[in-house]
């Protein structure tokens, strides 16, 4: 069985530029008419990476030497919008699977979806999250550990000091992330919680 | 010091405290729609795990579903697909399905409230951000991923944090002209789209209080775009006058004791919050969106900002938005050429958001202008039953909109409605993120309903007070 548990991640990095990067950006509308979610992988940021390629420029998805990357760095706000977990699953097929996500900030339920899924969400500061972009842009063969047990991101000579909710990071950190377990071991304490609800049996 | 509704809400539906320290926190409502549901279903079949409160979960169609002839089989292919799964899933776990055969289907928050099921001081969720929308009713009501559907549906509960509680109050008396729509983008304006970030937000003062249910479910609804999990209105005559007699309503002696739970749920006189805000109604203007994020608006006839006018962290984005929407600093918006109008989704897509368009569409006799394409899409088929019923049909019909079935149409395009190119669409909805109308380079200005009519006719942005002539 895979080990469920996620302690330090190390890999390669990948870095994109903005705030407030919204889901629909992540993943197009378009291409959640499915009813699985095998093949969202390859079309993440699919849009945006057209868009600078008609320009002439390249989105960072499209770096040849950034194909491998299993960490992404963002800004602030990143995931803002939709609930649909297509993103954070988008992100999780793309080629080997970003596994530890480091920015600024993240939207709520962005944030508590990846957390379900067990990719780690973990901020830092503006400018931790600048010098460590610096670090990463440097050698696109760098690697960096995403650790959770300290706290911190170590890539080449930069050390950032990451955060996270304390509850999440422990759920991570014990395997305990996939929440259905622990949520169907309160079976009757669900059922008394329901009971005591003035409303709650009505629509039998 | 008292409670607010959230914090009471809170305490009731939570069955315990897990582990990491998160609640488990039962759920009164679930609402299910055919994008995020099929994977949680099959998370859940993997599993072998079951459904033990399936009538608490309640399914409809909305996102896909084409507004021109919803006849099955749809031309689309995988939206096609997504239904049956749909039908299938319910089917199999004993869940009620709101069938378009039978004239029950809408968007998820515009059909849950019809039916009553949105009721005050209970929790609904839905695997769907704007389900904030249902906080209107004093609920706390929330967006949730398809792996918490899953756990919905096998448990009936969710692991989630508490929130912190701002109460955001708008006080005076709304001018003529100014609609909930403007409120809403006017808060988000002030507050910006990461605000609410770790908030409830409660909304009261006058203005709410003086609001119907569908003007609050139309703030409520927008809670999400200013980074709040939720927002909610509580509950108060006005929203027992709309819950009275609803399918799902409780009747008879359940509704006296249904009333007094309500009641108790109320936020205290003397909660404690943990910030507060508080606006003039009267500072509040018809409101555009230039850019793309909800935050990014102006008041229809105002200049657009400059980027220097922006925190420094701010200005790249604000310069993204300029390239993107092609709009220049200093100029004005009105006036700019508009290709698409879009009246309808989960923001203004019921029956009180068209009325107010016909009023004025009639006592003006004004047209669409020629080359602007219109849509008009019921949130619902008994929105749009009421319209046809009233002749609002004819009514946009013969002012040049088309009148379409009821879905989400536009509002994100995962159906064939969808802008092509750069098209400008003044629209009703919710988002102006890029490519959220279907075209990766299209664009997308918010705006009230009266406001998308206003520019439907001109053929650009333009203040719906002179051009149906309303008095301020
Ligand atoms: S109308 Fe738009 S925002 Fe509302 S549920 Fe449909 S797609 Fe989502």
């Amino acid at each position: 069985m895979q080990d469920v548990k996620r302690t330090v991640i190390t890999g390669k990095a990948i870095s994109l530029d903005g705030n407030d990067i919204d889901t629909d950006r992540i993943i197009p509308a378009r291409f959640l008419r499915c009813v699985t979610f095998d093949d969202l992988g390859a079309h993440a940021f699919e849009d945006d990476r057209k868009q600078l390629a008609e320009k002439g420029k390249r989105h960072a998805f499209d770096d040849p030497s950034r194909q491998e990357a299993r960490v992404l760095v963002v800004d602030r706000n990143f995931g803002c919008g939709s609930s649909r977990e297509h993103a954070p699953q988008a992100l999780m097929r793309w080629n080997k699977g970003i596994a530890a996500i480091i920015g600024e900030s993240y939207a709520e339920i962005f944030f508590g979806n990846c957390v379900a899924l067990g990719v780690p969400c973990l901020t830092a500061t503006h400018d931790a999250i600048q010098e460590l972009k610096k670090e990463l842009a440097s050698d696109p063969a760098l690697e960096i550990s995403v650790d959770l047990e300290r706290k911190e991101a170590r890539a080449g000579k930069v050390r950032a000091a990451l955060s996270m909710p304390e509850g999440a990071r422990k759920q991570l950190l014990t395997g305990r992330w996939d929440s259905s377990t622990e949520l169907l071991e309160g079976k009757a304490a669900i059922a008394s919680t329901a009971k005591a609800l003035p409303y709650f049996g009505h629509w039998h | 010091m008292g409670k607010s509704l959230y914090d009471k809400v809170f305490e009731k539906h939570a069955v315990r405290q897990l582990q990491e320290g998160q609640y488990q926190l039962l759920m009164g409502l679930h609402l299910i729609h055919e994008v995020t549901s099929p994977q949680a279903f099959s998370m859940l079949r993997e599993r072998g795990l079951t459904v033990p409160y399936p009538e608490r979960t309640f399914a409809t169609c909305d996102h896909i579903i084409p507004t021109k002839s919803q006849l099955r089989p749809f031309q689309d292919e995988l939206a096609e697909q997504m239904l049956v799964e749909l039908e299938k899933n319910c089917a199999q776990y004993g869940i009620r399905y709101l069938s378009p055969k039978k004239g029950e289907q809408g968007i998820v928050h515009v059909v849950g409230p019809e039916l009553g099921l949105t009721q005050p001081g209970t929790t609904v969720c839905c695997g769907d951000s704007h389900t904030s929308t249902h906080g209107a009713f004093g609920a706390i009501a929330f967006g949730i991923g398809t792996t918490q559907v899953r756990d919905v549906l096998a448990t009936q509960t969710l692991a989630m944090d508490k929130l912190k509680v701002r109460r955001i109050e708008v006080n005076g008396k709304l001018r003529p002209g100014v609609y909930a729509k403007d409120v809403v983008l006017y808060v988000i304006q002030q507050l910006g789209v990461q605000g609410g970030m770790g908030y409830a937000y409660e909304f009261g003062g006058t203005v709410f209080d003086a609001f119907t249910m569908e003007e609050r479910m139309t703030v409520c609804n927008m809670s999400i775009e200013g980074g709040a999990r939720c927002g909610y209105v509580n509950p108060d005559a006005t929203t027992y006058a709309y819950l009275k007699d609803r399918e799902y309503s409780p009747k008879g002696a359940a509704w006296e004791q249904a009333v007094k739970y309500w009641d108790s749920m109320r936020s205290d006189a003397d909660a404690a919050y943990d910030h507060i805000v508080q606006y003039r109604a009267q500072d509040i203007e018809p409101m555009v969106t230039w850019g793309i994020t909800p935050a990014q608006s102006t008041a229809v006839n105002a200049k657009l900002p400059q980027a220097s006018s922006f925190a420094e962290g701010d200005r790249p984005l604000i310069e993204e938005a300029y390239q993107y929407m092609g709009f220049t600093p200093g100029a004005a918006l009105a006036g700019q050429k508009i290709d698409v109008a879009f009246i309808g989704s989960c923001t203004n897509g019921r029956f009180s958001d068209f009325e107010e368009v016909v009023k004025h569409l009639k006592a003006s006799g004004k047209k669409v202008k020629p080359g602007v394409r219109a849509l008009v899409v019921p949130g619902s088929q008994k929105v749009r039953e009421r319209m046809i019923e009233a002749g609002f049909d004819k009514v946009f019909t013969e002012a040049g909109f088309e009148f379409r079935e009821a879905g989400c149409s536009m509002c994100l395009a995962m159906n064939p409605d969808k802008l092509v190119g750069r098209e400008l669409c003044a629209s009703s909805s919710n988002r102006n993120f890029k490519g959220r109308q279907g075209s990766p380079t299209g664009r997308t200005l918010l705006m009230s309903p009266v406001m998308v009519a206003a520019a439907a006719i001109s053929g650009g942005v333009a203040d719906a007070r002179e051009v149906f002539a309303i008095k301020s």
